[in-house]
């Protein structure tokens, strides 16, 4: 068994030199236990990044227990059947490694960066607590203040967090999409002991996750290693299916508008539903990335910022996104903030105005040839950031996406035609699908 | 066998640094510009990171501000270009450009693809060496820097610094808001933003990392086109300045349901001290290191007063001091501080032992070669290790230099270095139970 593993640190070790040319090669496996596995190949450093990504999050929780994914994903860093509270960290410090987690409406993951020899550790220690893990009430009593106290620094001390909080909550009517992934206050206030371990034996399981690995290794190297320490996992069979109530027909533009004394400047965000990236089926979402890069992505380069920057001088940031990796259907929005003795509502009669215009007017072709050259170079970029490259996966995979769905992605933007965008925009851009806030100028006095 | 070589791997892996440090050149062109280069061709663009020593502490008492601004309208357009048309021209490249100004260093950062690198960089140049200043984009930009300033008048971190950094800088440019007023930045005039580019740009302030599918022979005269036309000479750099806080805590108030509060003390400890390793490393153990480190341990772990609780040795150009931060609701901030302080006088009276040194070791040593995963953060810590004085070959002594530290050194400098009696604590929010000594 020593043996064994000492030769696989040997192999892993000795390959760079041969394989260099395979930096950014990406292949997958999958275990009889359903565990799937993606590895990306990366050989300039002896360095590994290790991921496990769980199809669960703040979407999948019960009602009334907001909060619970997040508060989970803390608590897996307390004990298992065999480490000690806290030991889990302690390990991947003493390896050199720096580790964390994060939890969104879709996913959970966690991972560790390390020197590729301790791999092998590392996998051990990620299949011990998929399943083995132990919780005593006072840790989790414990670990529930730091929850309120991250909610504290993250959302209650920013008016921005707090007014997203809100707006989110009307966007989505009927879809868990509407509730915050850390959770209401007063729900993270009631969560438990029970609560977490119920939903930890339902989600946390082999065919219920993920494992990416991007560095150093070889694909052979890593099915190995994921055999030896997640092949005994038992699966769960009980998962529920990834069914969320989804939203119904949205027949009436909404409006809503936000003030706190803590909060210096105003703005306004106008977010629309809109449709995902499907799997085998991502032409509809690269029409509106490429809508959402037109309007807004580049500052003063964008139509946004070119009308209400530049030409009318009525505002001094705009900005627009589309979240489409995500397991059902999320938003669009765009964002702009007026120059002082710029109205909110006149920034909002002006911004609706580059709208109708684009949707009159139609393409620049020559901005969108410019877009598809930064596209065909991000292809280059991207290599430079391991962790980047093996979180795209996991997010991808977790979203309901293919490996192949993420590789023809970059061709799939070079192909969307400007007829493809406007017919995009004009089914997104519309005002009963929408949710339009205005965060209100600060009141007279300063805070100094 | 195989024992032995699974002992000689792993060897491999733990010298990493020493062979990244291997393939450090300095590279010095014939205009006399010097750089430290990695070549790494395995991915087909260049990193590039220029650093100006200097940056917003060269700002004039009566022109504070004007080193942000200037560096915010860099790419805002040159020559004939506006500042849409400098931005159409790098997208068209596929160039990324960025521009940045901070206490000690203005600085430049750029990805450029190999199949284009020449013509990019040509348009760099014309950022770095000739902006036009132009009224239209100086009004833009001004709007955008003082929203920003207005937004950090209501954050509570920010207002921390601020009044920290006030109380102990005094006078000196560290002082005063890197980014300038609200009414200093209004003043703001083009003539203004020009002799702060001229103060700030040149060539005797020229710190450069450069990571990627170039060669030394190629990088020479790629920086004489980028930058050697800059002048010679810019202003003179900050008088070193004795972190001057009197010890004893001040609230400002801020209606928040959490207090933020930062906490700090002199030291005479920068990079250059015999002491500064096993400084770094006690302060590693005591807040430095997140989970495991004692502060972590007592004030997140045993006690969830907070989120997040840090401590740190800040070393500058012109000062050094020790300090850290930490977040909790007002109802708890009282008790955090409490813990803080006692943590501060147990590290000073007791350092620490001998298994926490070894695990601190293990981690220091071991995650030292994390940092060295990508051409644009390899670039970065080129042009820090050149900004902290750092010799070419310090990647390869860095760990035998940690691995030197005993348990008697800590315990001595954490006698020599911490003062608990000492501490400035700033409190921003509503804390309950804490009161200013002032």
């Amino acid at each position: 068994m020593i043996f064994r593993a000492l030769s696989i640190v040997c192999s892993v070790v000795a390959l760079p030199m041969m394989v260099q040319a395979e930096t950014g090669k990406v292949s997958t496996f999958s275990l009889d236990n359903g565990l799937k596995g993606i590895v990306i190949e990366d050989h300039r450093a002896p360095i590994v990044t290790n991921m496990v990504w769980y199809n669960v999050g703040a979407a999948d929780e019960p009602p009334g227990m907001s909060g619970v994914a997040h508060f989970l994903e803390h608590l897996m860093f307390k004990g298992t059947k065999t480490l000690k509270p806290g030991e889990f960290s302690k390990i991947v410090k003493d390896n050199g490694g720096v580790d964390n987690a994060f939890t969104s409406f879709d996913y959970t993951g966690y991972f560790q960066r390390v020197a590729v020899d301790r791999l092998p550790l590392m996998m051990q220690l990620e299949a011990d607590r998929m399943r083995n893990l132990v919780l005593t009430e006072n840790e989790v009593l414990t670990e529930r203040n730091v929850v309120l106290e991250e909610r504290n620094s993250r959302t209650e001390s920013d008016p921005g967090s707090l007014f997203q909080e809100q707006r989110r909550a009307v966007m989505f009517m009927n879809h868990p999409y509407r509730t915050p992934v850390i959770g209401w206050r007063h729900e993270i206030e009631q969560l438990n002991l029970d609560d977490a371990i119920a939903f930890y034996k339902t989600y946390y399981a082999p065919n219920n996750a993920t494992l990416v690995v991007a560095g150093d290794v070889t694909p052979e190297q890593v099915k190995t290693l994921a055999e030896e320490y997640f092949g005994a996992l038992k699966p769960s069979e009980n998962i529920p299916p990834r069914i969320r109530p989804q939203e119904p027909p949205h027949l009436s533009p909404i409006r809503m508008t936000f003030s706190d004394p803590r909060q210096s400047q105003p703005y306004i965000v106008r977010s629309y539903l809109a449709p995902k990236r499907v799997s085998g089926d991502q032409s509809e979402a690269a029409a509106l990335t490429m809508l959402s890069y037109l309007l807004g992505g580049s500052g003063i380069s964008s139509v946004l910022g070119q009308k209400l920057q530049l030409d009318q001088k009525l505002a001094v940031y705009t900005d627009a996104w589309y979240d489409s990796m995500s397991y059902d259907p999320e938003t669009f929005g765009m964002y702009a903030m007026p120059r002082p003795g710029v109205t909110l509502e006149q920034l909002e009669t002006a911004m609706d105005k580059v709208l109708a215009d684009f949707l009159k007017e139609g393409i620049d072709t020559e901005h969108l040839a410019r877009l598809k050259t930064q596209i065909a170079a991000e292809d280059i970029y991207e290599l430079d950031d391991q962790s980047g490259v093996a979180r795209t996966y996991g997010q991808a995979i977790t979203a309901g996406l293919t490996v192949a769905d993420v590789q023809s992605w970059s061709q799939t933007l070079q192909a969307v035609t400007p007829d493809d965008i406007m017919a995009a925009a004009a089914k997104v851009l519309n005002m009963k699908n929408s949710v339009t806030g205005l965060m209100l100028a600060p009141t007279e006095e300063r805070s100094e | 066998m195989i024992r032995f070589i699974a002992a000689a791997c792993c060897a491999v892996v733990l010298a990493l640094p020493a062979t990244a440090q291997q393939k450090i050149e300095e590279v010095t062109s014939a205009g006399g510009i010097k750089a430290w280069l990695v070549n790494e061709p395995s991915i087909p663009f260049i990193a590039l990171q220029i650093a100006f020593r200097g940056g917003t502490s060269l700002d004039t008492d009566d022109r504070l501000g004007a080193t942000n601004l200037m560096a915010g309208l860099l790419e805002e357009g040159t020559g004939d270009m506006d500042a849409a048309a400098y931005l159409r021209a790098s997208e068209s490249l596929a160039a990324n450009f960025g521009f940045d100004a901070g206490r000690d260093s203005v600085r430049v950062s750029a990805q450029v693809l190999k199949s284009n690198a020449d013509e990019a960089l040509a348009l760099l140049k014309q950022a770095i060496v000739s902006p036009a200043f132009n009224e239209a984009a100086i009004d833009r930009v001004r709007g955008q820097v003082i929203s920003s300033i207005e937004s950090a008048l209501k954050d509570p971190s920010a207002i921390a610094e601020k009044t920290m950094a006030r109380i102990a800088f005094g006078d000196h440019p560290y002082g005063r808001p890197s980014d300038g007023t609200v009414e200093s930045v209004t003043a703001l005039t083009q003539a203004d933003l020009i002799a702060a580019h001229k103060a700030a740009l040149s060539r005797d302030h020229l710190v450069i990392g450069v990571v990627g599918d170039v060669s030394a022979a190629e990088l020479g005269p790629m920086l004489d086109a980028l930058l050697g036309d800059l002048p010679a000479t810019g202003a003179a750099l900050p008088k070193a300045v004795k972190f001057a806080a009197p010890a004893g805590v001040t609230v400002v108030d801020f209606p928040t349901p959490q207090s933020v509060a930062i906490w700090a003390q002199d030291t005479d400890i920068n990079l250059q001290h015999p002491d500064f390793m096993p400084t770094y490393v006690m302060n590693h153990i005591l807040g430095g290191g997140g989970f495991g480190s004692r502060l972590t341990e007592e004030v997140r772990e045993k006690r969830g007063l907070t989120y997040g609780v840090y401590s740190y040795l800040n070393w500058m150009e012109a000062t050094e001091y020790m300090g850290g931060s930490v977040a909790s609701g007002n109802g708890t901030i009282g008790q955090a501080i409490d813990v803080i302080r006692h943590e501060w006088a147990r590290m000073a009276s007791g350092g620490v032992t001998a298994e926490e040194l070894e695990k601190a070791k293990k981690y220091l040593t071991g995650s030292y070669a994390l940092r060295f995963d990508g051409n644009s953060k390899i670039a970065r810590i080129l042009v820090s290790s050149q900004m902290d004085h750092f010799p070419i070959d310090y990647a390869a002594t860095r760990n035998d230099r940690v691995n030197a530290v005993t348990v008697e050194d800590i315990a001595r400098v954490a006698k020599e270095v911490l003062h608990p009696d000492a501490l400035q604590f700033v409190v921003v929010g509503q804390p309950e139970g804490v009161v200013s000594t002032e």
